[in-house]
């Protein structure tokens, strides 16, 4: 069972850069592990290289929450990308819009992806770069982005009920496809006749 | 058989709806608290993104559903040469973990070496796997190649695949139609490569978000499947959930006869069905990109995102946004240059997008009679051991190797750099691959993509150069 996400509470670090690819969260020379952990030092491994990078700024350290350019984690369908994010201790990411596969694989993860409008996204990275030390609390029930007390913003985001559901149970939705069991096999009953099959041979 | 009414068969459906409706297990939330269930024709695997699914699945004490409806092969990190004695412990070791899960689950595998093997995309219609009306997925983003044959084809993640391995269901919301319409005929010289990257330079990196793509249009039912299948390979690099074509007298002569295709009184059958996918006259697309097709040219793209695209008798642009900005430094380009100015290092004919035998006929044509520049170092990988086998028997191999490529065995090799087959930093290659990342095809490595054509002409040049110049 997944652990349940109610509340990403946390600092944040920006990274002001539109199409960030899934080649750049996690570069291809390790995929190769056949593990779901131990990604995090990998994370940006190529832009990390600079010593200007994020992630090698110690006051950048420790934040909860990645804010950055539209279309983040578009190309490739690596879940190792959220893996990744989530080992180097982020819980959440904002951004105007996200490729389609990182997103869904995001919440699989745990990983709360907000989509929030492009105006609200800069206030936040320009807020993170400006004070590092300033801290947001993300409601996944109430789905809103909020700054600490006095701040004075509360920006509410989407949320696919189901993908809420599940976040904020805890749910394992294999279990919830296989209660469908019977469904499933009368489905298959009545399928084309013609559709290929192929019988575990290895050649 | 499946009854083909219903409350949404009355009304003029799209082939997305089609699909998509065929495929509902009935019985979910009515409420819409919920995605829909949907049905699983045929789920490929590889060894890169299969191994957790299937520890995780073992860890829940659960077993593959259907391993009949699962076919797995290994691509993305297999050497091209030297068999799998070449590849570094890693991969080996993904290779082997792949192999005891199919073993263990009764997963019929096309392993390294043997005689099917190949990049997944290419081996399912070659296999006649792929067919029109099915629902197909994989834990790879270019699964959107098998929608060529009007099927719903989308890429997934590693969750998603245990997800399918476990109940052969996938819960999935609707998603919008959008139709792109190429209509007239191609010029000399441009590919179904050239209607891709034009495509993506209309519509940017994101166009598609959030769409099942139906490519239609005079100049998409004049293609071939080979050549289909590279636009629809290309709908994710502009964000797009799938791609599809809907079938035709081309797709039914492509699968007519290969070794899963129905065959006899079945194949009568299958064919009175696949005649109804196509879409309705007066279904509605929620959008429509439309694309002349005789304003196409060879492009080339410039960048790190495929967006970064112009004509190839064009300049690199000057920066717009900090991401061109970005581009230009990491591609050491600068705006204003010609692009038949830029020399290149390598050549790399292959991939799922450009690597089936129409591609490799394409770019021998140009290859034949000349000599790879001696500053260049090419290589072909075709798509599949099949591809390969083909290209032999027809002496494409002859050719290559006699201009000075090298002629490799299957797999995904430098499209994405898992394998030895990597570009060195700095290095500049003319790539007919589907991704120009920064470090996509080796850290450091600077990715122009092009059609096998374009590819084949820049490898004989030494720079990138306009193919109508040679033909």
């Amino acid at each position: 069972m997944p652990d349940p996400v109610v509340k990403v509470e946390g600092r944040m670090a920006p990274l002001d850069r539109a199409d960030v690819d899934t080649d750049q969260i996690i570069p291809k020379q390790f995929l190769k592990r056949v593990e779901r952990t131990g990604y995090g030092p990998f994370l940006f491994f190529d832009w990390r290289q600079d010593p200007s990078f994020f992630l090698n700024q110690a006051r950048f350290d420790g934040a909860a929450v990645l804010v950055a350019g539209a279309n983040f984690g578009c190309g490739s369908s690596r879940e190792h990308a959220p893996w990744a994010i989530r080992d180097a201790g982020f819980r959440a990411v904002i951004a105007p819009s996200f490729g389609d596969i990182f997103r869904a694989n995001a919440f699989k993860t745990g990983i709360v992806a907000i989509t929030l409008p492009d105006s609200q996204v800069r206030h936040l990275i320009d807020l993170a770069a400006e004070d590092p030390a300033a801290r947001i609390e993300i409601d996944v029930r109430a789905q809103q982005v909020r700054g600490e007390a006095g701040s004075g913003f509360a920006y509410r985001f989407e949320l696919d009920p189901f993908v809420k559901e599940c976040l904020v149970e805890g749910l394992d939705e294999i279990s919830l496809v296989e209660r469908h069991g019977e469904a499933i096999s009368r489905f298959e009953s009545s399928r084309m006749a013609w559709l290929p099959s192929v019988n575990g041979t290895t050649g | 058989m499946r009854p083909m009414t219903g409350a949404a068969s009355s009304s003029p459906r799209t082939l997305a709806q089609k699909l998509w409706d065929a495929h509902v297990v009935p019985g979910g939330r009515e409420d819409g608290s919920a995605p829909e269930l949907l049905y699983v024709d045929l789920h490929l695997v590889h060894e890169v993104t299969s191994p957790q699914a299937f520890e995780g699945l073992r860890m829940a004490g659960r077993r593959v559903r259907r391993p009949d409806l699962t076919v797995a092969t290994m691509d993305h990190n297999v050497p091209t040469r030297g068999g799998v004695r070449a590849a570094d412990e890693l991969s080996r070791k993904q290779m082997e973990v792949l192999a005891e899960n199919c073993r263990r689950e009764g997963i019929p595998l096309h392993q390294i070496g043997s005689r099917r093997q190949g990049i997944v995309h290419v081996i399912g219609p070659e296999l006649g796997l792929t067919q029109p009306g099915m629902v197909i997925v994989c834990g790879d983003s270019h699964t959107s190649t098998h929608g060529a044959f009007g099927a719903l084809a989308f890429g997934i993640g590693t969750s998603e695949v245990e997800m399918v391995l476990a109940t052969q269901c996938l819960p999935q919301r609707r998603l919008g139609d959008l139709a792109v319409t190429v209509e007239g005929e191609l010029p000399i010289g441009v590919t179904a490569k050239d209607v891709a990257l034009g495509i993506i330079a209309v519509a940017g990196t994101s166009g598609g978000q959030g769409h099942l793509v139906e490519y239609r249009g005079s100049t998409i039912a004049g293609l071939s499947m080979e050549g289909r299948m590279t636009i629809c390979n290309m709908s994710i690099e502009w964000g797009a959930k799938a791609g599809m074509v809907a079938p035709d007298e081309t797709t039914f002569t492509y699968l007519e006869k290969r070794p899963h295709a129905p065959r006899g009184e079945v194949w009568e059958q299958a064919l009175d069905y696949w005649r109804t996918l196509p879409t309705d006259a007066g279904a509605t697309f929620g959008d429509e990109i439309r694309i002349d097709a005789t304003s196409l040219t060879p492009y080339v793209t410039w960048g790190t995102n495929p967006g970064q695209v112009v004509p190839v008798s064009g300049r690199v642009p000057s920066p717009r946004t900090d991401t061109d900005e970005r581009a230009l430094r990491y591609m050491d380009l600068k705006a204003g240059t010609a692009i038949e100015d830029i020399a290149i290092d390598r050549v790399f004919i292959g991939s799922c997008t450009n690597a089936r035998i129409e591609d490799l006929r394409a770019a021998a044509r140009i290859v034949q009679g000349r000599r790879v520049h001696p500053k260049v170092r090419a290589l072909v990988v075709p798509g599949s051991t099949t591809v390969k086998r083909a290209a032999e028997d027809e002496g494409l191999d002859l050719i290559f190797k006699a201009a000075g490529f090298e002629w490799r065995s299957a797999g995904c090799s430098m499209c994405l750099g898992m394998n030895p087959d990597i570009l060195a930093p700095g290095e500049r290659c003319a790539s007919t691959s589907n991704r120009n990342f920064e470090g996509r095809q080796g850290s450091g490595g600077r990715t122009h993509l092009m059609s096998p054509p374009m590819a084949a002409a820049a490898a004989v040049t030494g720079h990138l150069v306009d193919v109508r110049e040679l033909v």
